[in-house]
Parts: structure tokens; sequence; C-alpha cells
């Protein structure tokens, strides 16, 4: 199970997908990076905060049958690769949706969800996920 | 830089070897490539070895300590170094034996691989495997290895660069192969239907698309080419050893339909060998998933974009065939102890090269290629074996 | 005095729902007719991934994407709810990071059985209306539970809603608010106990029916109005029957009730359910439409508000979120089986 520090930290890009926008060459990462892997030195100090968009589409899906025990009672759920209006790919769960309707290029939205639990008592750990848009 | 040979080569068998320990399978392993290579163990003065996660599989961190003390290495103080790169560790340890030996700094080097999987059950299992994907932004998000690999598929399907049929063709060739290699895990054929109704694991990839979990070991003894014919009259050249990096994740690729790691190690791997793709007589690629298989023959630049399916759904990739690929049985049939995979490969070509690949020897055997993956394409190592 | 009142508004409700007929064939029991008698014909179930805290979160951020106030500005935030993932550790924290508006602030948890998310709104006035803070959230949210076979797991339900209070560019104001509260154990759930408690029949007169009814008839005299003054009117609906009674014996007609009743197609949402049943009503409200709203508390308690809707909901974006009828009107019918899956009624090895 993970450590509290260690998902603690990951709060502003598990809640909200706080990412990073390079100031010297202007692309943007999810997650958070301290250093654009394209400017390297030129963008120390460079990096900026960077709210990414809250929408997107499908790029990609698979539907989990084999599922990790945290997802035992969502199987089979569906994991996707969203293409966010910023150009940005995300990873993460699309839920509120028969998984077979799901179809690349639907359009989704993110929203807070329980990511797993460190057992009964432990920490809940929250971050986004899909759900087809309004 | 001195030339490197392999002069000698071992593996246990792969699968569920209930009776034999992490111990067991490891020692196994190097006893069999020092007897291949005809030493008396006393020659090596270096050891490296492929493992990726013994610490979770096993409870045992340095096992670099352990291998090197059941050996017997530990009494002549051999230096052992464990390489760990996810799927790749086994690849990696193959480079970096190649690369104490060419530097001049080792002579004799044994490079062993080894995994036991099977101590802990299937989802502990599938766990660790998914930890060698982001396990930040894509194991805890709910991305399985198995469904980062589906989600390649799906796209590729839907870019029509495969159809589903073609990436089921990948587990059929393994399997076929495999029929003739008496160390793999699942000495059976299978069919495209059988693959395609296997029970579903992330859709769309099911049961028969996915390597299997298995404990396992294999080891080469490494030398400079310069000495290996007193040691073997068989000696095979490592004519390029490459390796390339990418991202840890997968969404952060400019592109899922290929990995870009593959197409650079093995353009460094080609111009170190000298040599382009259409020379590749065999080639050993890591199909820890078949649509992973697609995209290596593509990749790797053995097909084109879009025609490795078709390929290995005509047979062109069977041990007979054109272009044969895993004539071991590959990940999916041989077996996949993930540390030991990169090694096996190297086992496997090693045979091919000198001729001693039995029922499953192609012909002309004249360059041999392994190429062993990391993660979804994090870590790449395209090794290029040549007969001599 | 200052004028404080509803600057913005959200609502949310799960997508998934169980009839009491589909409850009712589990344990032998006639549940198309309980559910007539209770007039619940479905109750609203959370995704296995949502809890209150994710509930109030939606709900909360579906309140600021109809308002141009930014996040930052949210002085205070309560979540009022009977169902807090944590015994100890506030859901108001997670909500509060999860829409920008922590750090500088203050956020508490509330409880109150079903009137926590009134009662944060009346302390959302009390801090706004003293310049304590200029803006304050208040959201009542709930994943209630009822035990097995139990009467309350025919209605409780979850979904919640959440308020933005302040004084300036108000869509309603809060003309007044009075509470009527007694000791009156009708419900209650223990430390460390995973289902409430009921007091069966002793939840109605002496608790329910008394307690609104003493909170609304203070309203009216201390505000000087009788029902034929509002044109809508909320009550606390533990089920469909109770508000509807209450409200006629106050004197107000079904007309008036019916818009903000919602508990007939989503269960009971607790500390939900008076913040959804406004929100409902605000999604068609129209300026100087008068609102009279009672919620009622187990243990027990009623807030009442007297609130009138302002020329501001002309200007007001209630398209930039869901309306309470767009939020409940796409759902999924889950079978038993599943519903005490999604529950985690059902016992898993560890």
């Amino acid at each position: 199970m993970a450590s509290v520090a260690r998902e603690w930290r990951e709060i502003p890009g598990r809640y909200n997908t706080v990412g990073t926008k390079c100031g010297a060459c202007g692309k943007i990462y999810f997650p958070a990076r301290s250093l654009c892997p394209k400017c390297r030195r030129a963008s120390v100090g460079k990096m900026e905060r960077y709210d990414i968009s809250e929408e997107g589409e499908v790029y990609t899906f698979s539907v989990v049958h084999d599922a990790p025990d945290a997802n035992m009672r969502m199987k089979p759920y569906a994991v996707g690769m969203v293409k966010t209006t910023d150009g940005v790919l995300l990873t993460g769960q699309i839920v509120d949706i028969d998984p077979h309707r799901i179809e690349i290029g639907m359009p989704v939205r993110t929203v807070l969800r329980k990511i797993y639990e460190d057992g009964e008592s432990g920490v809940i750990h929250y971050g986004f996920k899909f759900v087809p848009k309004w | 830089m001195r030339e490197v040979a392999v002069i000698g080569v071992g593996m246990t068998k792969f699968g569920e070897l209930w009776d034999s320990s992490f111990r067991d399978i490891g020692l196994k392993a190097g006893m069999l490539a020092i007897e291949d290579a005809g030493l008396s163990g006393d020659e090596i003065d270096g050891m490296f070895i492929g493992n990726m996660a013994s610490g979770r599989f096993i409870d045992q961190h340095h096992i670099g300590a352990l291998i090197a003390d059941y050996s017997g290495m530990a009494s002549n103080h051999v230096p052992a170094t464990r390489v760990e790169a996810g799927g790749a560790s086994g690849g990696m340890a193959f480079r970096q034996g190649v690369m104490a030996v060419a530097s001049g700094m080792h002579d004799m080097v044994i490079v062993g691989g080894a995994e036991k999987m099977t101590d802990v059950d299937d989802p502990s299992s599938n766990a660790i495997i998914d930890s060698t994907a982001d396990q930040q932004w894509e194991s805890s998000m709910g991305a399985t290895m198995a469904s980062l690999h589906a989600m390649i598929a799906k796209r590729c399907i839907h870019e029509g660069m495969a159809t589903r049929e073609e990436i089921a063709a990948v587990s059929v060739n393994s399997h076929a192969n495999a029929v003739d290699n008496p160390n793999a895990q699942f000495r059976r054929a299978t069919k495209i239907e059988s693959v395609i109704r296997s029970s579903a694991v992330a859709e769309p990839l099911g049961m028969f698309d996915c390597a299997p979990i298995s404990d396992g070991a294999a080891a080469v003894v490494l030398c400079p080419l310069e000495d290996a014919k007193k040691h073997t009259d068989k000696p095979v050249k490592v004519a390029a050893v490459s390796q390339a990096s990418d991202t840890l994740a997968l969404f952060q690729r400019n592109s899922i339909l290929s990995f870009a790691a593959t197409r650079v190690a093995a353009e460094r791997a080609y111009a170190r060998a000298g040599i382009s793709a259409k020379d590749v007589s065999v080639a050993e690629v890591h199909d820890n998933y078949t649509i992973s298989g697609i995209l290596a023959a593509q990749d790797l630049g053995l097909f084109k974009k879009g025609e490795a399916g078709k390929a290995f759904l005509e047979g062109v990739t069977l041990t007979g065939g054109k272009m044969p690929i895993n004539t071991s049985g590959g990940l999916k049939a041989q077996g996949h102890p993930i540390g030991a995979t990169g090694v096996a490969q190297i086992v496997e070509l090693t045979h091919q090269m000198r001729g001693t690949a039995d029922k499953r020897q192609i012909a002309k055997p004249r360059y041999g290629l392994a190429q062993n993956v990391g993660g979804t394409g994090s870590a790449v190592t395209v090794s290029i074996l040549e007969a001599i | 005095m200052v004028k404080v009142g509803i600057v913005s508004y959200g609502a949310y409700v799960p997508r998934y729902r169980i009839t009491p007929e589909e409850i009712g064939k589990v344990w032998g029991v006639d549940g198309k007719g309980m559910g007539r008698g209770l007039y619940i014909l479905e109750k609203s179930v959370p995704h296995p991934d949502e809890d209150v805290a994710t509930i109030a979160t939606e709900a909360a951020r579906n309140m600021l994407a109809r308002t141009s106030v930014p996040a930052d500005r949210i002085g205070a935030l309560y979540v009022g709810s009977e169902s807090h993932p944590y015994a100890v550790k506030p859901t108001a924290t997670i909500v509060a990071t999860a829409i920008g508006a922590s750090p500088r602030m203050t956020a508490a948890d509330l409880e109150f059985a079903c009137k926590a998310g009134t009662a944060g709104i009346q302390v959302s006035m009390g801090l706004v209306g003293s310049g304590m803070a200029e803006y304050a959230v208040a959201i009542g949210a709930d994943t209630s539970q009822g035990a097995p076979g139990d009467a309350l797991e025919y209605s409780a339900s979850a979904g919640g809603a959440a308020y933005l209070i302040g004084k300036k560019d108000l869509i309603a104001v809060i003309n007044k608010t009075v509470s009527y509260t007694t000791d009156t154990p009708d419900f209650w759930r223990r430390e460390g106990q995973p289902y409430p408690t009921h007091a069966g029949r002793f939840t109605g007169e002496p608790a329910y029916f008394r307690h609104i009814n003493a909170a609304a008839k203070m309203m009216m005299e201390d505000v000087g109005t009788q029902p034929s003054d509002y044109q809508y009117a909320v009550f606390h609906q533990p089920n469909g029957k109770f508000p509807t009674r209450v409200a006629a014996g106050l004197g107000f007609t079904e007309e008036q009730v019916q818009t903000g009743l919602l508990t007939p197609r989503i269960g009971n949402t607790y500390s939900g359910a008076v913040p959804i049943g406004l929100a409902a009503v605000l999604d068609v409200a129209k300026p100087d439409d008068r609102i009279f709203v009672v919620a009622y508390g187990s243990g027990a308690g009623s807030d009442a508000f007297d609130i009138t809707v302002t020329d501001g909901i002309l200007e007001y974006d209630r398209d930039a979120a869901p309306t309470v009828s767009k939020l409940i009107e796409d759902p999924v019918y889950l079978d038993y089986a599943s519903y005490a899956k999604f529950k985690g009624k059902i016992v898993m090895q560890e």
C-alpha cells in the first residue's frame, strides 16, 4: 500500500490535473515536471503551473477484466487515454457508462473519484476519472 | 574496444517450477552455461544478473550476492551486479556484460537472468508487473500492464494498422514454434479463434494474447572474440548491443502505435553491426502481449508499418518461414520469467547461429536479433548476434 | 440588517438506481407496495468509487461553474453529512482542495442527521453576515446506509448540493432563518456501527412532524407570512409521503411542494435532501418568487428559511451546470446483487 506522504504530495495532479507548461517552448506536460525534456537547462526556473482542461475525448481505451484488488467491485471497468482540449493525453478510468458503449472520440470530462483505499482503516486516495460529458 | 563472443549458453525449463527455488534455477542456468563453454568456473571474473523484482516476488533484495554465493563465485570474490529494467532486465544485463568484456575490464563474464514469479499469487504477480508502468499516473489509476497494451491494440485496430486476427496471429506463431522447444512452458499449437475467444483480460486482449507467469533462468558466457576459439569450436559474435529509453508513461509519447525506443535501438544496432533489417535471419522479439509482437516486427524494420500483422497471419514468421520470429516460442509460449527473458533470447539466437537449435533450426543463419522491452517501450535493448 | 443570500448553487446525484420492488424481492417484502406507501419509486445508488467527498466536490464544482466568483475568495467551507468517509479527518478539506478554495480559509464537517447541510447554510450566513468571510460554501451530501432488510434500505440514497453564500450578486436573498431544536432520539448511529438505527413510528409525530411544524409556524409568525405568500415550499423528504402530509397540514398546496420534491425519484439523500430540493426550485425560479424551506434532522431539529429570488437570477448562468432534472434524467438500474456489491454489503476476502 502506498505511503500517505507519497500520495499527499501528488494531490494537485490527482484532484485537478495540474500540470506544467514550459516557459521556453510552451509545451504542456502532465504530470507536472520541473524540467522540460525538450529544452532541458533552458527551461530551469521557467516551468509554470498549468491547469489542464477538464474536457477531452477518448483517444483509446480498454475494458479491464483482470483487475487489481482495488477495483474488484467495479469489474469489468474501462480505462482510457483521453486527449484533453489542450492536446494533452491523460490516463484514467472511464466510469458511469457501460464500458461496451464507450467509443474512440467520445467526449468526456474529469470528475473526482476514489482511486483506491489503503484497506478498511487506511487513507482513501482520490483522483480524477472520466465520465461522459453532460 | 574488443569484439565480444558468446561461448556458452544454458537455461532451465520455463514454467511453473514448484520444486525449484530462485537459488536453484539461477544456479542451474549458470552451471549449464559454464559447462557449455567448457569452463571450470574459475575463469569467470565478472557476473551480471538480470532480475526485475526479486524484492517483491521472493522478498529478497541483494540477489547479486545471493547468486554469486550459491554459484560458488563468491568464494573467488567475483564481482556480481544485478541489473533491473522491468521486462528488459535480461537484455540490459547482457549489454552490461558485453560492455564489460569489450572495455577490457573483464575477460570472462557470465550474464544470468532469473525470475521466480510463482511464489506469489496471481494478483500480486500482476501488481508487480503493473509497477513497471508509471505507478503514480498509470497503474494506480487502474491501468494494468495488459490494459496499456490493449489500448495500443485498440488504437492500432482503429487506425487500420492491424486487425484483431492479425494481432492474434502473433500468439499462434509463438505457440506453433514452441512445439519444438523442450524448454518452453507451452508446447502446443493454438488457433486464431482460440486466441480471440480466450477469456477477456483487458479488451480487446484475452488470456491467449498475454505471456504467462513463469519461473525460469538463463545464462550466457562472454569472452573476447579473439580468445573464443580457445574454449569452443562454435563461438558466436556479438555484432551489436544497443539500448534506448523513452518516457515511463505510455500517454506521454508522441505516438503509441510504435515504440520509438525500439526504432532507435534498432538503428543503433544495425549501424554498429554494419547491416540493415533485411540481413536479419531470425529475430526473438518481446511478445509479452500479442500487439507487442506486431509493433516490434515493424519498429525493427523487419516489416513495413501495417504489414507485420499479415506476415504473422500468413506464417511468414514461423520457424520455417521467410522471416522467422520467436523460434523459441517467444515470451508467449516459451514463457516469460521476466528477468530471464532477455537472456533466454540470446540463448535461442546462439543456438540458431551455431546451428544447434535442433528441430527449430533455421536455414542459413547469419544474423540473429533480439529485442527486449521494459514497461510499455520505456526501455528497449536490441542485440545482434552473428554466426562466424 | 445586511442582506445575505445565495450567490450560486450546484447539485449532484449519482447515476445508478434501484427500485423498492427489486429490494423487496430479496427480503420477501411487497417492495412495490412499500414503495407506493412511502411514495418512493426508485432511489439513487453511488458507484463504488463515490462517497460524500466526491459527491460534495461534484456539487461544489457545479456551483462554481455557474459563477465568476473565484474559488480562492471562499473563506469557509462546510460539508454536512451523516456518512462522512472518515470518522476522524474532514471531508471539507478534500472538497476545498478539489475546488481550489484552500488554503486561506476555514473548513469543517458538520453532522446533524439529515439537516447538516442546512446547518452549514446557517453557519455560512453568520460568517458572511458578520464579515468574517466574503464567501462561504455550505454543502449537504450523503451516501446514506440502510441496514439490509431494514425499512431504511428502501429509501436511503446518495446525492448532494452546494451553496455559495455571500452578500453581492445574489440570485436569492435569505430573508430569515429560524431553528427549532430539542433532544429527541428518533434515529441515530453509534460510533463504529455501519448502519443507523431508528425508533420506528416514533420518527413520525414526535420527531419529523413536531419539529417541522414548529419551525414552520415560528418562521411564518416571525416574518408575517402565510403559505399562500410562497410560490414554492421545500420540506425535508425522508420519503415522498411525509413532506406531502406536513405541507398539507401547514396549508401548502401540492403545486407549491412538487418542484422541490425529489425523493420519489432519487430516494432520501439525507443531508442532501433539502439542498437538492431547493436546487430544483432555483433551477426554474423567477425574480420575486418566494421559497419556504424547512429541513429536519433527527435527534432532533428543524431549520426553516424564508427566501426571495432576486433579479440576479436573470443574469445568472444556470445552464453552466446541469439542472437537477438533467442530473436525474438518464439513470442506470441495478439489480440487488449489483447494488449490494456497489454498497459493500457483500463481505469480500481481504
